[in-house]
């Protein structure tokens, strides 16, 4: 192990923080998550004025609220349109998208595989709980299908989506999976996606402690991947495909070249846009 | 692996250490204000405010020397966290005093555990010294804490059970 790499940002940690109090369980693996992209961004020195932090509706989707950036705290399962919108108006902005597995692989399903297609550069982290923590624990996308609850008795029988893999498929950039247990982990995956051009992808396990208690042992269960990440899609095919779902790390870092509006300049003054208005 | 190898880099490690465990105690008092466990909001708030003395006294200890901040992964941690931070997923909203008070020792303990194999990894007769002496730092605060828990009775199995269930938001 060589020398530690030694910082000089202004920012810390707690200048991304809001005065508004997370409402999140205690023991929520979204406190991590959290952490992680303080640090993230504190190591990056973005001044929070940099920053636009999205999101859709979900106990993970109230991120935005607890951060000083800017923040949208929009519409369930489509987030990703707004963010979209949003990076494309104002480039020089650094576009993050939070949310659930909930929020970003059922009603916002179609929003993630176009998001992933278009590949314009921002960064989208789901807080994936394997569950709908917010409404009291019905099953997610990502839920397992022997999962037995009130809600599903005996488990939906259901395979599990694989936000991997479709991402991938459809064309993310860069995918990466870590663990709320480990910030410092997560935030050097949230830097590396930040920075990496295109859309981004990055998967992070965190525990519902309310509805998935049994996600508590995680801890004991993810691993990170001996490898570097893959630079080919069929290389990371093969990798995505048939994984375990627990492996952490940077997998996949593409080379496609993100999606920019072309803006032309404005041809008519606004009085006639106005005019145009008017039936 | 412990790769610690100048005291610039010791003094950072030990003013993360308590810079993080002030940042994860305040946490854990609002966790348990909006979680109304007023008692427990007050016992995280008043263990903040006594890492935050140790803050101080690491930046007395690094005198004009400017303490180096690292990459968050850098840090040469034997834990997913820095040491002296209760890791996340281990507070719960019905904690009582005996339950903050042993995740706190434990924090201690880690932290002693630390300055310990740094100190004994070393070479260097002055970093030795310095890490000795925070390791033995750290055991007194555990032995400290534990005389405070021991006011307290262990609770009874079962008592994160809640009959109320969680209630739906949005
Ligand atoms: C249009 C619409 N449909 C359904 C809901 C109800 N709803 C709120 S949050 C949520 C799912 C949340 O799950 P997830 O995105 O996984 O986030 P978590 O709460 O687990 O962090 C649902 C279905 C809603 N608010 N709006």
């Amino acid at each position: 192990m060589g020398k530690p790499e030694v910082i000089t940002p202004k920012h810390t940690a707690k200048d991304y923080k809001s005065a508004v109090k997370p409402v999140w369980c205690p023991g929520c693996g979204h406190f991590g998550v959290q952490s992680a992209l303080f640090r993230a961004l504190a190591y990056l020195d973005l001044p929070p004025q940099q920053v636009a932090v999205i999101s859709g509706i979900g106990c993970s989707s109230r991120l935005p609220n607890y951060t000083a950036c800017y923040g949208f705290h929009g519409v369930h399962g489509r987030a990703l349109a707004v963010a979209t919108g949003l990076k494309l108006a104002r480039p020089e902005l650094t576009v993050l998208t939070v949310g659930g597995d909930g929020d970003g692989f059922s009603i916002g399903g179609n929003h993630f595989l176009h998001a992933c297609r278009r590949n314009v550069d921002m960064t989208y982290i789901v807080m994936d709980n394997e569950v709908y923590g917010m409404t009291k624990g019905q099953p997610s996308p990502t839920t397992p299908p022997d999962w037995d609850s009130k809600i599903a008795p005996g488990g939906t029988g259901i395979n599990p989506f694989l936000p991997l893999a479709v991402a991938l498929a459809s064309g993310a950039n860069f995918i990466a999976r870590g663990y709320a247990g480990d910030p410092n982990d997560v935030a050097r995956m949230l830097v590396e996606a930040i920075r990496h051009p295109g859309f981004s992808f990055v998967q992070v396990l965190s525990q519902c402690i309310t509805y998935r208690p049994e996600e508590k042992e995680w801890k004991h269960s993810v691993h990170a991947s001996p490898e570097e990440p893959a630079t080919t899609m069929v290389a990371a095919a093969q990798r995505l495909v048939g994984e375990d779902s627990l492996t952490t790390g940077v997998l996949y870092k593409g080379e496609r070249l993100s999606y920019t509006a072309h803006i032309h300049p404005v041809q008519r003054s606004l009085a006639e846009i106005e005019e145009s208005f008017v039936l | 692996m412990n790769t610690i190898t100048t005291l610039e880099e010791l003094l950072a490690h030990a003013h993360a250490l308590e810079s993080e465990a002030v940042e994860r105690y305040e946490e854990m008092a609002e966790q348990m204000e909006v979680h109304n466990n007023p008692e427990l909001a007050e016992l995280f708030h008043k263990m903040a405010a006594v890492e935050r003395k140790h803050v101080d006294k690491v930046e007395h200890l690094a005198g004009d020397n400017p303490l180096l901040r690292l990459a968050p992964w850098e840090y040469r941690w034997q834990t997913q966290e820095a040491p002296e931070s209760v890791p996340v997923g281990h507070s719960h909203y019905r904690l009582t005093p005996y339950h903050a008070l042993s995740l706190m020792i434990a924090c201690e303990e880690r932290a002693q555990a630390f300055f310990a194999e740094v100190a004994r990894a070393t070479p260097d007769s002055t970093l030795r010294t310095m890490a000795a002496q925070m390791a033995e730092e750290e055991t007194h605060h555990a032995e400290l804490l534990r005389q405070w828990r021991s006011r307290y009775p262990e609770p009874e199995p079962g008592w994160e059970v809640d009959l109320d269930e969680p209630v739906s938001q949005e």
